[in-house]
């Protein structure tokens, strides 16, 4: 359908994420932030269908570059490419030529030559996405990388925020636990506070990296300080892959001084939701009561992922993109 | 939507009190066609089908009594021309609250054009289930499909030509009840062009004749 001067879609204004590429929160605007928190409540609508299925992306191809673990985020990539019928090919890290030795650019190069529309990678490097995406056309989303970003968590935290509070602007925000190892808080910190959230990060001295300050962000060193008055308690998870484990004696200490448990959670506000990017160490960063209890939106996060990456893939490649 | 820029306004199609004598009758065949007021929805295309639905649902309310389901639909995601527009139309939501399972579904839409909005209509419709039948409303039928689809209900049939747009704003969306036929500026200076070689053309040889 060539452009229908009397149809309705025509009046309808056209929009795109500023950026070809989505990589960090600090590459988008605000604007950016709300189509895509706006786009993804009709993906979630689509997810609630008895067929859960749209046409929208046939013919484009994705290719998945998972070159660190990961269950939900892969996933809820591939659920949302399959949703919205994008073709879709995986690769990690074993088991293809990057075991050879290949590096990343010439994988990305070779899988250019493939044409795909869409690169989501996550790769233990910081910063891998943004090589990736600076030197090849197509659109790449960042799926973590080592502990800089992780973008569309952030997207689908504040989605989730956002369903459950009715906005962002003015809530208090406590992030909690090893945050010196968590690409989760750096993403979800410039998201929120970009969006008009007070946050205020807690955890041991040992886990707080240098210079925190300067995110915007409150620093305290007692999770008690920063879940009061809280309208969202958002736990961090003990990243021992990561070495989170040296920053303390032991998980049993670490819960004693650092775990949600019902009575810090009742510090926070009546109505204040308790979330957790996964996977959870129970008894560590967080009590199974807590974790499971009527306040816990965890398992919404997970559901509202599905919708976020939709949203973004249909953004960033519904369209063609020549402008 | 008022007139967009390079165009003028031709013909009036429907006042607000046409428009409103339209939607009536539209609603009293649906009513006759569908033997009452059961087994059948309206589903309106966002963004003008909307409140052409709810206007019919209202007025089958003022007549019959009874507030047949009304429903929303978004169809950018079933669109066949997303490559070629430049970025992303704005996703709106769709909201169908009854099963369309079983039941009649009545797409309402302002316009009828080339057929494309309601092909996306019904694969969207179908992706909800199986309805027993699906009908088209439109207000306004102009003719030029490029797919074999029949509006049922219509508020007016009208050809047109190509460069010719119907413009309908609704209450609602658009603070007042108008149609109109548009055409596009460069239409209207077109046609002076032509009589000018034929009129050389006759003169020509008479002149020469009278020399002779």
């Amino acid at each position: 359908m060539t452009k229908r001067p009397d149809s309705p879609d025509s009046a309808a204004p056209r929009r795109a994420l500023s950026k070809k590429d989505l990589l960090d929160i600090e590459g988008i605007t605000e604007d950016d932030i709300r189509l895509v928190l706006d786009t993804a409540e009709s993906m979630r609508e689509i997810n609630q269908r008895a067929i859960k299925k749209v046409p929208t992306l046939r013919g484009k191809l994705v290719a998945n570059l998972f070159f660190e673990n990961s269950t939900r985020t892969r996933f809820s990539f591939e659920i949302a490419e399959r949703r919205l019928s994008a073709d879709s090919i995986a690769l990690s890290a074993t088991g293809t030529s990057v075991a050879k030795g290949e590096t990343l650019l010439d994988t990305g190069r070779n899988l250019m030559a493939m044409a795909p529309d869409a690169i989501v990678i996550r790769h233990p490097r910081s910063g891998a996405p943004h090589l990736l995406a600076r030197s090849l056309p197509c659109a790449v989303v960042n799926a973590g990388d080592g502990t800089h970003a992780h973008p569309t968590q952030a997207l689908l935290d504040a989605f989730t925020i956002r369903r459950a509070k009715g906005t962002l602007a003015g809530l208090r925000v406590a992030i909690c636990g090893d945050v010196s190892h968590s690409r989760v808080a750096r993403s979800n910190v410039s998201l929120l506070t970009k969006m008009g959230a007070g946050v205020t990060l807690a955890g041991p001295a040992t886990l707080l990296p240098a210079e925190i300050e300067r995110t915007g962000a409150r620093i305290v060193t007692r999770i008690e300080e920063a879940v009061d008055g809280a309208d969202v308690i958002m736990m961090l998870r003990v990243q021992k892959e990561r070495g989170g484990g040296l920053g303390f004696p032991s998980d049993r200490e670490y819960f004693e001084v650092f775990g949600l448990t019902p009575a810090r959670r009742r510090l926070a506000r009546k109505d204040a939701i308790v979330m957790h990017p996964g996977p959870m160490n129970r008894g560590v960063e967080i009590d199974s009561a807590v974790a499971d209890g009527p306040d816990s939106v965890i398992l919404d996060q997970v559901e509202n992922g599905v919708a976020i990456r939709m949203a973004v893939l249909y953004l960033l490649i519904g369209a063609s993109g020549d402008e | 939507m008022g007139e967009a820029p390079g165009t003028f306004r031709k013909v009036r199609l429907l006042d607000a009190a046409g428009m409103t004598r339209a939607i009536s009758r539209m609603a009293r065949e649906v009513v006759e066609a569908e033997g009452g007021t059961d087994g059948f929805a309206l589903i309106g295309i966002r963004t003008r089908g909307v409140p052409l639905a709810q206007r019919l649902a209202a007025e089958i309310a003022r007549t019959e009594g009874v507030q047949v389901p009304v429903g929303l639909l978004d169809i950018t995601l079933y669109r066949d021309d997303l490559t070629t527009v430049a970025s992303s139309p704005v996703l709106k939501k769709t909201e169908i609250p009854f099963p369309v399972e079983g039941r009649n579904v009545i797409l309402c839409d302002d316009v009828l054009f080339t057929g494309r909005t309601v092909r996306a209509a019904m694969d969207a419709i179908l992706d909800f289930g199986r309805p027993r039948k699906i009908l088209l409303a439109v207000l306004v039928d102009r003719g030029r499909r490029e797919l074999p689809i029949e509006a049922e209900y219509i508020g007016k049939k009208i050809a047109t030509s190509a460069t010719e747009i119907v413009s309908v704003t609704f209450r609602e969306t658009d603070r007042e009840d108008d149609v109109w036929l548009l055409d596009r500026e460069a239409a209207k200076a077109a046609p002076k062009v032509a009589p000018k070689p034929a009129r050389e053309k006759v003169p020509a040889p008479r002149r020469r004749s009278r020399k002779k």
